[in-house]
């Protein structure tokens, strides 16, 4: 039993249940469900699923290769292709992805578990630390990679495999980007992320320099002059203003800080929240909050966004989770204004929206959902200083098929580009195909030795 | 209600299932288990002569294969005939026979291939009120290295001789259990009806190594690190004693022998696909070892409702039917052409029809049409092979659709004749040639 005092409190829970609430989303599949599982797969030709997938891992290999016996293999498989496949086997919303994409679905709606199977070959794979890759002869390049979340990490480890020595700059104390830090913890419990960067590092030849700020600490300026190549993959450090009156009350917060810190507390209950909680947004990360804050004691917990359902980024998948844990999603509903009293909030005044003409427009209709914690989920900005004349689009930066950016040894990839899908998954695509790409350009620029005797 | 009667070579059973002679049937308890369940009859497992019993090993007796999801299709074993003693048989077979007068009880005999053993047991197993005996020339494992068994089975000449015997020495109907493990199953069961057997039934378990431990490199079951062939059944053998089944049931010298059908019998369509090749009725085992005897009352059911819903009133009207279907390949009509029909609403797009067509065979399906990923089958190619049929996992997504006579067939660019043409009669065939000179 907890409690229901008003404010915003941690300890709203006794200890054991906040290790139940954030204990695994999705447990491991053991061996024989494992098995069960891989004997739905069809082995479909040009299979669907993993076109669906943004890093295109071969998973009808990698489930046959569960399905016989062969879990080393099967991992080898998905790192071939995603060397992040554990993570991505937690938070890919598999739904959206490769699993919607399953003939299972036509045939009796039901898709083959494909982000569990993954899950379980990798796991295996990474309990025994099994090392697949060795690092091609020194190229003796140097590459510079900006943020080690999931593109940077992906660049690196095939910039590694390829010869080249990586250094990696992360603003953070850990590495790890969202996979860290913007994750709800029920996706990734037991430090995972942690021990899932070791693994990607244990190839050699990367070495991680934390607490370096692109445009505090240098330019990317000074890194072009310092490296053969640059990669960019930065995260989104900007947060978007609700611009209303009362938003800087305490009790108002954004979520991705909320959720950050949940990530790095060990039990939780220091992790203070509302009696009532209203979450304002419509995407994972308000989905993440509004779960996480439910998971944490709050008697009340509601999404307000501000078009319908069927907007929603969140999948559908996720709004049931959060449905299904007590949490209220209403729709077409927009802040107006933050009532604020002895200077902490009380409330949010909304006001209903309609599309007219395709275009969201408000009704002049109001009301006041009662709240002693609001949490902005409204979208994030990329906000980056030092990276000079680099040609920015729709606020991020631009880069072609390849990753390559408009300044020459200059890559980008993951969240900070333009067509960042905001997916885990996809950077990692973006950082493994731009590792492809700067490997392509440093081999053409310096020709082996050996090719000129 | 269809009447399931049987009536095999005067015995009679409620029901045509009857549990064949295996584990399952060594002992009064499993035998009684069995008739409350609903068998029709049980075969008893294999007795001995009289004196000291065989021994088992004492590590694994089975192997088995499984597909999807650990389904048991097919078992192996290494068991010998009863290792009980022959006495305490004979009292539990005379006691239970006497518990279920309706029911069929069959004894199993394997001795060694000399007169005077077959003369020593038969009146003590007619002394019984058995209802008849079946006589073991099957067994692949152990008692054919002494003699008995498939030994006796491979061998038609010893197979005469003994039924023989036993016509002589018993007034018991005798039903000769034949192997499989032999080149042409015609040839001992044209022996046994030379012996004056009053039925056959088959098949006994194939030889069979089920697999190898690849940490050992044992074969499984493996005794103390080392294996020995075993006796193949289940799921998985039942397309070889079909077969086997019907070359009896069609050849000119046993045509109208009566045929106990053996062999993966799982379902009441597996039982009534045998009694239409020629069975009188069938036995079951593996199917109960794995899921036990209830199964007989889905075999009931199903059979009984398959025949009420065809019309079917008793076994006489389903028995033999597909016999006169089943030939030789030299007389299947040649101008019987057919294509693949993919039903594209059924379609689940898992494109296994076309991978396996245009790999393995006659690149006749479409992986896209305008650019849209669409499984469509080229009829100008499409040789009518039924692969994609087998290959697709959704049941009569794909089916083959004949064409009708005088329908132009795309892939030859002819019509289809409407007149039965077969291999004899073949331009192609220089047998036929020679004929026509």
């Amino acid at each position: 039993m907890g409690t229901t005092q008003s404010g915003i409190l941690g300890g709203r829970l006794p200890l054991a249940e906040y290790e139940k609430n954030f204990s695994d989303l999705h447990p491991p599949l053991d061996r024989h469900e494992a098995l069960v599982a891989a004997d739905r797969c069809y082995f479909c030709h040009d299979a669907p699923c993993m076109t669906a997938c943004p890093t295109s891992i071969d998973i009808p290999l990698f489930i046959r290769q569960i399905a016989t016996g062969n879990p080393i293999g099967s991992a080898k498989t998905i790192f071939d292709q995603n060397i992040l496949g554990g993570m991505c086997a937690r938070v890919c919303p598999t739904e959206t992805l490769c699993e919607q994409a399953c003939v299972r679905n036509t045939a009796e709606e039901r898709p083959v578990e494909i982000g569990r199977l993954q899950r379980y070959a990798t796991d295996i794979a990474m309990k025994e630390n099994k090392q697949y890759y060795a690092r091609a002869a020194s190229s003796g390049h140097k590459v510079a990679v900006v943020g080690a979340g999931p593109a940077g990490l992906a660049c690196a480890h095939r910039l590694a495999v390829n010869g080249h020595d990586v250094v990696i700059y992360d603003a953070r104390e850990k590495s790890g980007g969202l996979n860290e830090y913007g994750i709800a913890a029920y996706k990734s419990v037991d430090d995972f992320a942690q021990k899932e960067v070791d693994y990607v590092l244990s190839v050699g030849g990367i070495e991680v320099r934390h607490g370096q700020a692109l445009g505090r600490d240098f330019s990317l300026a000074d890194l072009a002059e310092q490296h053969d190549a640059v990669f960019l993959g930065l995260g989104l450090a900007g947060v978007n203003a609700l611009g209303t009156e009362g938003e800087d009350a305490d009790g108002v917060e954004d979520a991705v800080d909320f959720i950050a810190a949940l990530r790095q507390s060990k039990t939780r209950a220091d992790i203070p929240v509302g009696r009532r909680v209203v979450v304002l947004g419509g995407g994972m990360t308000a989905i993440d909050a509004a779960v996480q804050a439910k998971l944490l004691g709050a008697e009340e917990v509601t999404i307000c966004y501000r078009r319908g359902k069927e907007h929603m980024n969140a999948s559908e998948f996720e709004q049931d989770l959060a449905t299904s844990k007590g949490v209220t999603i209403r729709h077409w509903l927009q802040p107006k204004r933050i009532a604020v009293k002895d200077g902490q909030v009380a409330g949010i005044e909304l006001e209903y929206t309609t599309l007219e003409d395709g275009k969201l427009t408000p009704t002049g209709e109001t009301g006041i959902i009662a709240a002693d914690q609001i949490f902005k989920a409204i979208g994030q900005t990329f906000e980056a200083s030092g990276l000079g004349a680099l040609q920015m689009e729709g606020g991020r930066i631009a880069v072609d098929q390849e990753g390559r950016t408009s300044l020459a040894k200059v890559w980008a990839g993951g969240d900070c580009v333009r067509g960042g899908e905001d997916l885990t998954v996809s950077a990692v695509a973006m950082g493994r195909d731009a590792a492809e790409s700067i490997n392509r350009a440093l081999a053409a620029e310096a020709p082996l030795a050996s090719a000129v005797a | 209600m269809a009447d399931l009667r049987n009536n095999f070579v005067g015995i009679k059973s409620p029901n045509p299932f009857w549990l064949a002679s295996a584990p399952p049937t060594d002992k009064a308890y499993n035998v009684e288990r069995a008739f409350k369940a609903g068998w029709g009859g049980v075969v008893w497992k294999t007795l001995g002569e009289e004196g000291p019993p065989v021994v088992n090993v004492n590590g694994p007796r089975y192997g088995a294969i499984w597909g999807a999801d650990r389904r048991l299709l097919g078992l192996n074993n290494i068991e010998l005939i009863t290792d009980r003693d022959l006495y305490v048989n004979l009292r539990e077979m005379k006691q239970v026979k006497m518990n279920w007068p309706d029911r069929a009880l069959i004894a199993s005999i394997m001795v060694p291939c000399v007169e005077e053993a077959w003369k020593a047991i038969l009146p003590l197993v007619e002394e019984t009120g058995a209802d008849g005996i079946e006589l073991n020339f099957g067994c692949p494992h152990g008692m054919s290295e002494r003699g008995m068994g498939s030994a006796v089975g491979q061998v038609p000449e010893y197979i005469e001789m003994v039924v023989r015997w036993c016509k002589q020495y018993t007034r018991m109907p005798v039903i000769t259990k034949l192997t499989p493990n032999i080149t042409d199953v015609r040839k001992p069961a044209r022996a046994a009806k030379a012996g004056g057997t009053d039925a056959v039934s088959l098949i006994n378990t194939i030889n069979s190594i089920t697999s190898v431990n690849l940490d050992t490199f044992s074969p499984e079951p493996s005794i103390d690190g080392r294996g020995s062939h075993g006796g193949y059944c289940g799921p998985a053998v039942k397309p070889i004693a079909l077969n086997m089944v019907a070359e009896i049931a069609r050849d000119p010298e046993t045509r109208g022998l009566p045929i106990s059908g053996i062999g993966g019998i799982t379902t009441w369509r597996d039982a009534a696909e045998f009694l239409a090749l020629g069975a009188g009725n069938v036995q079951v085992c593996t199917a109960a070892m794995t899921y036990g005897f209830k199964i007989v009352q889905e075999m009931i059911s199903g059979l009984s409702d398959w025949m009420d819903s065809k019309g079917h009133r008793s076994l006489d009207d389903i028995c033999g039917r597909a016999v006169p279907n089943v030939t030789d390949w030299q007389y299947l009509n040649l101008n019987y052409v057919t294509k693949a029909k993919i039903d594209q609403d059924a379609c689940i797009k898992c494109g296994r029809c076309h991978i396996a067509c245009e790999d393995t065979s006659h690149q006749a399906i479409t992986e896209f049409v305008n650019g849209v990923r669409r499984f469509e089958v080229i009829e100008e190619e499409c040789v009518g092979c039924n692969l994609c049929v087998n290959v697709c996992p959704v049941e009569n997504c794909i089916t083959m659709e004949p064409l009708a006579a005088g329908t132009l067939d795309r892939r030859t660019g002819k019509p289809v004749d409407p007149d039965y043409a077969n291999w004899t009669t073949h331009p192609n065939n220089p047998m036929a040639r020679q004929a026509a000179e």
